[in-house]
């Protein structure tokens, strides 16, 4: 159809707006309430055109195209109420540019600056409103608000909280925060999506109030240094300082949604604890030192341990927190300059069962589909053992836009998490009972007949055994072992069949068990069994924890692979990259996190060198890892701040954070995405990769590349998944492995139409009990996770005040009927004791935990959750049990 | 009211489909206003956030979130009113009762309220006094009224 805007004839289809078509030829059209991002809301004013035949001037925004249609957008009528409406606006809005931290950044200095408004022609009353900054995060001045209702529809589309609405109406109206209270004081969780889309000044970041203007700044793209997720943002800069994070809507996972760590937790980054020269501990105390001096240090030690003890008495870990270039370099450095395969990294902690599980299953050991497909695709979710909304949160606001939409959720988690709220069913398991969970929900599929027989025909194999051993698991009988209401599994399992595709999420809920390796096996049967595998919208998806501990697995710091997941127990592996390493390599696989932590106590490991982790409070038994670590010869710890574990280490490295360095991260869905340097390292520090290479040279095997970039040409030649993958391609977009070659676009689903393996395998597997359950001495479950406010072991976070403020201290979630038995009120501090320690810590009395089991987080190192926590491990994947062990607890 | 009552009307009414209007009219009329707390339990019971039901109460003037005095004095201060001085009986009103519109006396005897239009323009200036309209209002016709109620 064709159109005519200003006499020009326009050739268009049907469905746009008037807005878009202009924005697309060229047209100018001023907008002030419209935002790309957001569906349209027209009350500005600010876009009105001349439509002929209609009887009043239209919004463009939302005014859609019809054929024939002839459009006016520069008429002396259209630009007079463009001008009134925006000489009203600004009749009830401070002058005061010149102090605004948004001036430069302004759309409403922007207008009236187009149309030449200095101050407003109506004289009137004006509304005055206290501000409200109480919160960490946010300064929230309605005196600035324009009412363009931009922050309501961000909270309410993009967010999917609607805390943010209306109240009062004419000229009383004004925004507010649930009952319009304090954005503290509210529902509000602070991801910034408001502050994002406020074209004025009356939202604005807390920290970067002061830190300078528009002009100043420069803008870098880079990844979010926290999660999985792999969000993008524009870092803000302004001399050698992050002063703000912006939201930047060409990011291929998130658009212009962030969290409130990725938002507001930067200041980390500046934060004067960073280590800022090497460290050399003479006399129980630590000495600064120059490079030279602690890399020689180094390096004679190294090289004397080696010749006295041999290759295997050292142990490295390596740092889902770096960069694929950096996690490649440090498994080089070990197995051809240490000579061992003693490497391994916190994936281990987290998803060491999904490697093995889903490697048996299909073949390849990673999310199988995109977080684009499961999030528009799915007709139905299964969540098991992932507090999406705070671990994930943005792939978290996505699956909530999903079920307001109208897909089915089922959440299968022992504790009332956030997203259980939205789900149609929710089964509270007993911690540590999912496999017998997931075979109840297979026993109804398969007994009333709702399998997928096409798919299990013709795609898997071991559907014989899966049957007989689920058939044991009729719904009566699990739920004597869960404690789910039989009832509940029947229903979910419908919902499940019934919706297809559905997709299965997972994450540490699943995996951190003695059973992990069972558990994720479990996944994978039941997406098989329902024929959700390889298709948009279904898979098995375990959300990975670390901004890239996709790729760090992927790039080998594992004991037993090299990188791209090639066996080091093969010989024609070890051929290829002695040939290409040109050293001698061992072929004997090397230990696990919690292995090497008990060969050192043994006296058999006499070295470590940890890069960028801190075993001292993200590891079970914390006290044990103390005894081990202090039982070394030698440790070498590489971080940005001096944590609990490098406290404990010979010779501190100061390195760099993501804001310093070039590299990549590969997130969760097996997206490898470019980052971005901001700034110059801090004060000496240096960047890992290049630490890794002078120590590799100084030890006598050169590493020498003249940049990052460099090492992913060399990473492409030898990992067969990363074939095609090259910084030069690495565009905003990424690429998803596999991508074997130059060629090849990525991969967004796996095992389409052909697993990895050939045929998909069902591996029948029992309830294996947790280690050690609750008795007589230790009556209770101690379960362990997280919060939204905090990363890990709280090294960044920690540091950054605003997320430090807003959750400062460890709390231990007990329900009030348990609370009750003991007498215990809420914010009290209480013991909390397991075999293998106690801390005290803040009582949190609430409904989220259920009777018998406690929560903590593991954040903190002071009541550290890990002092309790059990060494007990899975005996495939060697993780630990964080996720049960028996406690007591007591009042004090 | 017990909170099981408040609950069982608004569980009634939301199983009966009624909307958040009609269920806001019911319980004020029970209650006398709406405390946020019932507003919190309508939203959670009906599934809607707390803004929006807090933005509907707030846009329509008939929704009261304070308890209401056990006397309501509504003057109109509607265009035929205003004209014919209105503003007088709101001043000599305001003065009597010590509090300004919108406000509620101490003792929770009065509660007074200016309104726009009360549809009765041809007996302006009016007042509507405990729902009924007062026709041709002076200052001293409402201070009497007042005498009598107190």
């Amino acid at each position: 159809m064709n159109i005519i805007i200003d006499g020009r004839s326009i050739r268009t289809e049907e469905q746009l707006t008037i807005l878009d078509i202009a924005e697309r030829e060229g047209i100018h059209i001023p907008t002030l309430c419209y935002h790309p991002a957001l569906p349209p809301q027209s009350v500005c004013r600010i876009c009105l055109v001349e439509v002929e035949g209609e009887k009043v001037l239209q919004p463009a925004c939302s005014f859609k195209v019809r054929d024939k249609m002839v459009i006016h957008t520069d008429t002396p009528k259209v630009l007079e109420a463009r001008r009134v409406s925006l000489d009203l606006i600004i009749s009830n809005h401070p002058l005061d540019c010149m102090t605004c931290d948004i001036a430069g950044n302004c759309e409403l200095q922007d207008l009236a600056y187009e149309f030449g408004i200095k101050e407003s022609e109506f004289k009137g009353r004006s509304i005055e409103y206290p501000i409200d900054d109480t919160n960490p995060f946010i300064i929230r001045d309605l005196n600035k608000c324009i009412l363009c209702r931009r922050c309501i529809r961000a909270c309410d589309e993009i967010q999917n909280r609607r805390v943010l609405g209306v109240t009062n109406r004419g000229f009383e109206t004004k925004i507010i925060a649930d009952f319009d209270l304090l954005l503290q004081d509210s529902t509000c969780e602070f991801c910034g999506q408001c502050v994002a889309v406020c074209p004025v000044g009356a939202l604005t970041p807390k920290i970067s109030t002061g830190m300078g203007r528009e002009w100043e700044f420069k803008k870098i793209n880079t990844v979010c240094p926290y999660c999985g997720v792999g969000c993008r943002f524009d870092l803000n800069v302004k001399d050698e300082k992050i002063v703000k994070v912006t939201s930047n809507s060409e990011n291929p996972v998130n658009g212009i949604a962030l969290c409130v760590k990725g938002r507001f937790g930067f200041d980390f980054v500046n934060h004067p604890d960073r280590l800022k020269t090497p460290l050399i501990k003479r006399n129980g105390k630590f000495e600064e030192t120059s490079w030279d001096e602690a890399l020689d240090y180094i390096v004679n030690k190294f090289i004397e341990i080696k010749e006295s003890k041999g290759s295997d008495a050292f142990a490295v870990l390596s740092s889902a927190k770096c960069t694929n270039e950096e996690n490649y370099l440090l498994q080089k450095f070990t197995r051809a300059v240490l000579g061992t395969n003693n490497i391994d990294h916190c994936a281990r902690l987290c998803h060491a069962p999904t490697v093995t599980g889903l490697v048996t299953a299909f073949g390849s050991g990673a999310m199988t589909n995109s977080i684009e497909d499961i999030a528009t695709e799915a007709k139905a979710y299964l969540i098991i053992g992932s507090n999406t909304t705070e671990q994930h949160p943005v792939i978290g606001i996505k699956i909530r836009k999903a079920v307001r939409e109208g897909a089915k959720l089922v959440v299968a988690d022992p504790r009332e998490i956030d997203i259980a709220k939205i789900a149609m069913i929710h089964l509270k398991q007993k911690p540590g009972t999912d496999v017998a969970l997931l075979n109840g929900l297979m026993n109804v599929i398969i007994k009333e007949d709702l399998w997928d027989k096409e798919f299990v025909e013709k795609r898997t194999e071991g559907f014989e055994e899966l049957k007989e051993t689920v058939s044991k698991y009729e719904p009566k009988i699990v739920e004597e072992t869960t404690g789910v209401p039989a009832d509940d599994i029947i229903r979910a399992a419908e919902i499940l069949a019934n919706n297809k595709p559905a997709s299965l999420i997972y994450s540490m809920g699943i995996t951190q068990h003695i059973s992990g390796h069972l558990n994720v096996l479990s996944c994978a049967n039941l997406q098989m069994l329902l024929g959700n595998m390889g298709i948009p919208g279904g898979g098995v998806n375990p959300l990975r924890g670390q901004n890239n501990v996709q790729g760090a697995c992927d790039l080998g710091a594992l004991p037993n692979v090299y990188p791209g997941y090639q066996s080091v127990a093969s010989e024609g592996n070890q051929n290829k990259f002695e040939e290409f390493w040109k050293v001698k390599l061992d072929k004997k696989p090397g230990i696990t996190v919690v292995e090497m932590m008990d060969e050192a106590e043994k006296g058999n490991i006499k070295a470590m060198y940890i890069m960028g982790e801190n075993p001292m409070v993200s590891d079970p038994d914390v006290n044990h890892v103390r005894k081990c670590l202090q039982s070394l010869e030698f440790l070498v710890v590489q971080d940005i701040f001096l944590s609990e574990t490098a406290k404990l280490a010979d010779v501190v490295l100061p390195a760099v954070s993501f804001a310093e360095k070039e590299g990549t991260y590969t997130n969760t869905e097996r997206r490898v995405q470019l980052l971005g340097k901001a700034i110059n390292p801090i004060g000496d520090s240096k960047p890992d990769w290049q630490i890794i290479c002078e120590l590799s040279t100084k030890m006598g095997y050169p590493m020498n590349y003249n940049s990052v970039k460099e090492i992913m040409d060399e990473i492409a030649k030898v990992t067969p998944i990363y074939g095609g993958i090259s910084h030069e391609r690495l565009n905003t977009n990424g690429i998803q492995w596999p991508c074997p070659d130059k060629e090849h676009p990525g991969t967004t689903i796996l095992h389409v139409e052909k697993f990895s393996r050939g045929l998909g395998h069902f591996s029948a597997v029992d309830h294996l009990p947790p280690k050690e359950l609750p008795d007589d001495e230790f009556p209770y479950i101690l379960t362990t996770g997280r919060v939204i406010y905090h990363w890990h072991t709280r090294e960044m976070t920690g540091r950054s005040k605003g997320l430090d403020k807003i959750y400062p201290e460890s709390f231990v979630e007990i329900n009030p009927e348990d609370a009750s038995k003991l007498n215990i009120k809420d914010g009290e501090i209480v013991r909390v004791i397991s075999r293998r320690g106690k801390v005290e810590v803040k009582a949190e009395v609430t409904e989220r935990t259920q009777p018998g089991v406690l929560f903590m987080t593991f954040h903190f190192a002071k009541s550290n959750a890990n002092i309790l926590t059990i060494r007990a491990l899975d005996k495939v994947s060697k993780i630990p049990e964080f996720k049960v062990c028996a406690v007591k607890i007591e009042k004090i | 009211m017990e909170i099981e009552k408040i609950y069982k009307i608004i569980d009634d009414m939301v199983d009966n489909n009624e909307g958040l209007i009609p269920i806001l009219q019911k319980l004020q009329d029970e209650l006398g206003y709406l405390p946020i707390n019932v507003l919190k339990v309508i939203s959670e019971k009906m599934h809607l956030p707390y803004q929006q039901v807090f933005g509907v109460t707030t846009f329509y003037s008939q929704f009261r979130l304070e308890p209401q005095g056990k006397n309501l004095i509504q003057l109109c201060d509607g265009t035929a009113c205003h004209v014919r001085g209105s503003k007088k009986n709101i001043r000599a009103t305001e003065k009597r009762l010590g509090i300004k519109r919108g406000e509620t006396t101490e003792d929770m005897k009065f509660t007074f309220e200016v309104v726009y239009c009360l549809g009765s323009c041809a007996l302006s200036p009016t007042a509507m006094i405990n729902k009924k309209i007062v026709p041709k209002l002076t200052p001293s016709k409402i201070l009497k009224i007042i005498d009598e109620l107190s």
